[in-house]
């Protein structure tokens, strides 16, 4: 399977991207500057975090006008899996892609340390590998990633079961302790919290390897069945 | 201000126009004579920057002097943007440390941030990926709403710059003491990774080689940088907030990527930062050490505002801005690379054979003068030394073990005192683990990054214990050395050098000087001693408000080599049933202690002492039992003592202790004797632990969660929950600046 890590100007957690999918998952994986326009040999599109265009004005708000964007809509429409984690989720929710917004944590502090994570959904391509419930150990790293949506689109989204992941303790003041959500059609997922720093236990945890492994699994028996 | 206004080379000699530039009367002597006639406005603010202490260490360079700088590892030692030491594999790691405490005074946050790019910009001038940042904090003391500020602000800063470009901020330390009430010391550290085949140096060499200008463009800030960081605080000081820069860590970013591929350029032949002092040192630092000259004409300059003159031009210390110097011919394989990555990048002069500096700015000459006259020819002072009154006192100071009446209640307390306490709140806003190769993240003896693809990991730390310094500068800068040492070995690593950070009140002082020289006495022993030689660092001087001096912090940034990932060791004990030894011996050392501050309300009497023999053959014992794999943790005693230590290596577990002392109860629990270690090994290990070791059987690891401490006449001392150990840790830093983080 073959994964593109976006790389913005700004973008500082591709390598973390990259070598998870190389090295952990087993994978290919190839970066794709901001500024390129096909990303049609692909099969997964993965936004890293870190601070494109330096998060001025707000994080994410001027890489969703990249000349690459276009593309990764595409390929959202298409129904590959596109999973932005932190600055990556911040652009899929700046181009459209989910929606809510992030506002600052509630500390107004940037926040770095590993959170406990509640599986809500593990009917989605991401999430498959999980059990529902299933609580995990995943490190978080952002300044911005207060999760907010109105309350219609709150509903909406627990009504569809679209909440992936929920945070066991609210770290950052997210509503309904949101910590990633997925598309209407279950193959864009946005998350805070960073599962390809959680890939190795030398580094403290492993649990974000299902996540990889899910995409990969259902990526390989869509694969067999279109066959 | 226009350049036509600007004080003709009379005014400037007869109103004495360069003393408010930091040059005395006898320098500014000097330089007519190296000119043969009166310098310029320019020129004048050329030697002023260049021979500032910041730029030339014209005070500090006969101590430096001392420092042992070779080893067979050394394959770069100071002189350059950072030093750079072998690891095997072709592969060599680059670090160095660097102070901004005076930016960091008046305008805490982008003081601390451009402190950080500063250092970023110094490692990969070398041709080395940065992997990681650490920073030596000093402050006053909390309850001062000023000194919360700064702290706030500070912390702030690293995090802003640091997460923002990439890099992990993985250790670090905090320490409050009222010396540092008005003049905080920020002082960060970089260490990058480099292959030996990519190693740049800072040189303009090859007559009519073109000179290149990289990065943001040239503003009006930080004028004169240099200089105001080569004076003393004052009330008055809040007025040169211009002279700080204002930092754009995504700039850098793209500066950063940028330069790793032009490192790869055959083209390339030279690449420096424009940190202190701007496009001056930089531009006359390459030409010099090439042996060269260098022309640049200032209109090619990109500046950010109107009406810019060659001297703010010059003295601007605009931030992410890099000089290189392309072989003739080639300026396009820089600019393709440069223009990829969206940064200005200008045509701005070229090598001469001359050995002068010349600027050119609309058609005229506007400097021209001996470009070794700037970089190497700045004046050296050897200063008066005394020994000043409160050492003698001191000395002759003999006083009893302090009474501490209830144990456990001085262990709360002193785990609650914010030099001890725990950093959590400071580490939390720092993202240490960006990259993935966080072995061992802050609040462990030594952070631990990996080397990727290999079985290798980088330990690194800073350290100083600056009471121990002011107490006896000698001795303290051996404890400096010896503690970053024990840090490392503790983590599993062997210590390969050190960068270090030398933080002093004003040299003019014969007193101040006396310390200067004592403290770096001790250092270099130290160093030779345990084999760590000194790869580069920085000196700040005049750390004084109002005329009272810092007390003397010479922080050390050591790297240590762990071979295998199967040596990193924490301090956290790790299993039921292992057995605590303490390694080393307890005496009576309660001079510049935790206890002792607390008990006095200041300190007094003498420094612990340090037998640099023992303690290196301690280490030694150390690290072979760690690297057979004997070892389950790993702690130094530091402040607090043993009390401290065990409550440390229980924290965050949930595991307890029974522990034996057998001497006197608060020597054994909170006197900071140096040369000891805490380590927990498995019960199966403890003959082969023994014999490779002259520790002592203290305890075992238990599974209650309570440290219980017993003495050898079976005096029940006392027991203390960890949770509340735990409590008291982390609760102290959080409550005094208030956060509801």
């Amino acid at each position: 399977m073959k994964f593109a890590v976006i790389v913005f100007p700004g973008s500082n957690c591709d390598v973390d991207m990259y070598h998870a999918i190389k090295d952990e998952l087993g994978e290919e994986a190839v970066y794709v500057r901001y500024d390129e326009q096909n990303l049609a040999n692909y099969d997964a599109i993965l936004l890293p975090g870190g601070f494109s265009y330096g998060d001025y004005l707000r994080g994410g708000a001027i890489a969703r006008f990249a000349p690459i964007m276009p593309e990764v809509i595409k390929a959202a429409e298409a129904g590959k899996p596109v999973l932005g984690v932190c600055n990556g989720f911040q652009i899929l929710l700046e181009a459209g892609l989910l929606p809510g917004a992030m506002k600052r944590n509630k500390n107004l502090k940037f926040m770095c340390r590993p959170v406990t994570l509640r599986v809500q959904n593990n009917e989605t391509m991401f999430t498959s590998a999980y059990e529902n419930g299933e609580e995990i150990t995943v490190p978080i790293a952002h300044g911005e990633g207060n999760y907010y949506c109105d309350e219609d689109t709150l509903a909406q989204l627990k009504k569809d079961n679209r909440i992936a992941f929920s945070y066991a303790d609210n770290p950052n003041g997210s509503v309904e302790d949101i910590a990633g959500i997925v598309n209407e059609e279950g193959n864009v997922l946005g998350m805070m919290p960073h599962p390809e720093r959680a890939v190795d236990e030398l580094l403290g945890s492993a649990d974000g390897l299902k996540l990889f492994k899910s995409i990969l699994r259902n990526w390989r028996e869509s694969h067999v069945t279109h066959a | 201000m226009s350049h036509m206004h600007e004080p003709t080379p009379e005014m400037i000699k007869d109103q004495k126009v360069y003393s408010q530039m930091g040059l005395t009367d006898d320098e500014f002597g000097m330089v007519e004579k190296i000119l043969g006639r009166t310098p310029n406005y320019t020129e004048t603010g050329l030697f002023s920057v260049m021979w500032s202490e910041h730029c030339s260490y014209k005070n500090s360079k006969p101590v430096l002097k001392k420092f042992p700088i070779t080893g067979e590892r050394v394959l770069q030692g100071p002189g350059e943007g950072a030093g750079i030491v072998d690891i095997g594999d072709e592969q060599a790691v680059v670090f160095k440390i660097e102070s901004h405490n005076h930016p960091s005074a008046i305008e805490p946050y982008q003081g601390a941030a451009t402190g950080v790019g500063g250092i970023i910009r110094d490692v990969f001038s070398m041709g080395a990926r940065p992997i990681a940042l650490l920073n030596s904090l000093r402050f006053g003391e909390l309850s001062n709403p000023k000194v919360k500020y700064l702290f706030e602000e500070v912390v702030a800063g690293i995090a802003g710059y640091g997460n923002c470009i990439g890099i992990p901020t993985v250790g670090g330390e905090v320490q409050f003491d009222a010396s540092y009430d008005g003049n905080p010391l920020v002082n960060a550290m970089c260490v990058g990774l480099i292959d030996h085949k990519d190693i740049q140096k800072g040189i303009a060499s090859g007559a009519g080689n073109t000179v290149m200008y990289v990065g943001a463009s040239t503003g009006r800030d930080g004028i004169h940088g240099a200089t105001f960081a080569s004076e003393e605080l004052t009330d008055a000081s809040d007025e040169k907030r211009p002279a700080v820069q204002v930092g754009d860590p995504f700039m850098e970013k793209l500066l950063l990527e940028a330069c790793l591929e032009l490192v790869h350029c055959d083209s390339l032949v030279g690449i420096q930062d424009m940190g202190a002092a701007g496009l001056t040192s930089s531009a006359s630092e390459m030409a010099s050490k090439a042996g060269m000259g260098l022309e640049m004409n200032l209109d090619k300059v990109p500046q950010r505002e109107k009406g810019m003159t060659p001297y703010e031009m010059m003295l601007s210390e605009s931030q992410e801005r890099m000089l290189v110097v392309v072989k003739k011919g080639h300026e396009a394989e820089i600019k393709e690379i440069t223009d990829r990555w969206g940064l200005l990048c200008k045509e701005v002069g070229v090598v001469t054979e001359d050995k002068r500096f010349r600027l050119l700015h609309k058609g005229e000459v506007v400097a021209d003068v001996p470009v070794d006259a700037l970089a190497e020819e700045a004046p050296v002072y050897h200063k008066p030394s005394r020994i000043p009154d409160y050492y003698i006192e001191n000395q002759q100071i003999h006083r009893p073990i302090p009474v501490v009446e209830d144990a456990k209640e001085m262990l709360y307390t002193l785990l609650s005192q914010p030099t001890i306490s725990s950093k959590e709140w400071v580490f939390d806003q720092y993202d240490y683990m960006v990259r993935t190769n966080t072995v061992v993240a802050p609040g462990s003896d030594a952070a631990v990054v990996r080397v990727r693809g290999t079985r290798k990991a980088l330990a690194m730390t800073t350290d100083c214990n600056s009471r121990y310094l002011y107490l006896d500068p000698e001795v303290g800068g051996q404890i400096a050395v010896a503690e970053a040492a024990r840090n490392i070995v503790c983590s599993g690593g062997e210590p390969l050098a050190i960068t270090d950070c030398l933080n002093f009140g004003n040299p003019e002082k014969p007193e101040i000087f006396w310390q200067i020289e004592k403290a770096t006495d001790g250092m270099s022993e130290a160093c030779r001693m345990l084999n760590a030689p000194v790869i580069g660092g920085n000196v700040s001087l005049y750390n004084e408000t109002n005329g009272v001096a810092v007390y003397p912090t010479p922080v050390v940034g050591m790297v240590g080599l762990v071979h295998d990932l199967d040596h990193v060791t924490t301090q956290a004990f790790k299993e039921e049933g292992n057995l605590i030894y303490m390694l080393g011996e307890t005496g009576e050392d309660f001079g510049g202690s935790e206890l002792q501050k607390y008990l006095d309300g200041q300190i007094s009497g003498q420094a612990p002492t340090l037998n640099l023999e023992v303690e290196k053959e301690l280490q030694n014992q150390l690290l072979t039992a760690i690297q057979d794999g004997l070892v389950e943790s790993a702690h130094d005693l530091a402040e607090g003592g043993l009390s401290v230590a065990l409550a440390e290596s229980l924290i965050g577990t949930d595991f307890g202790a029974n522990v034996r002392i057998d001497g006197d109860v608060t020597t054994d629990l909170f006197s900071e004797t140096q040369s000891r270690f805490l380590v927990t090994i498995k019960g199966e290990h403890q003959q082969a632990f023994e014999q490779r070791t002259g520790a002592t059987l203290i305890g075992e690891v238990t599974g209650t969660g309570v440290l219980t401490v017993m003495h050898e006449d079976e005096t029940h001392i006392f027991d203390a929950p960890v949770q509340e150990l735990e409590a008291a840790w982390k609760g102290a830093i959080p409550c005094l600046v208030k956060s509801k983080a």
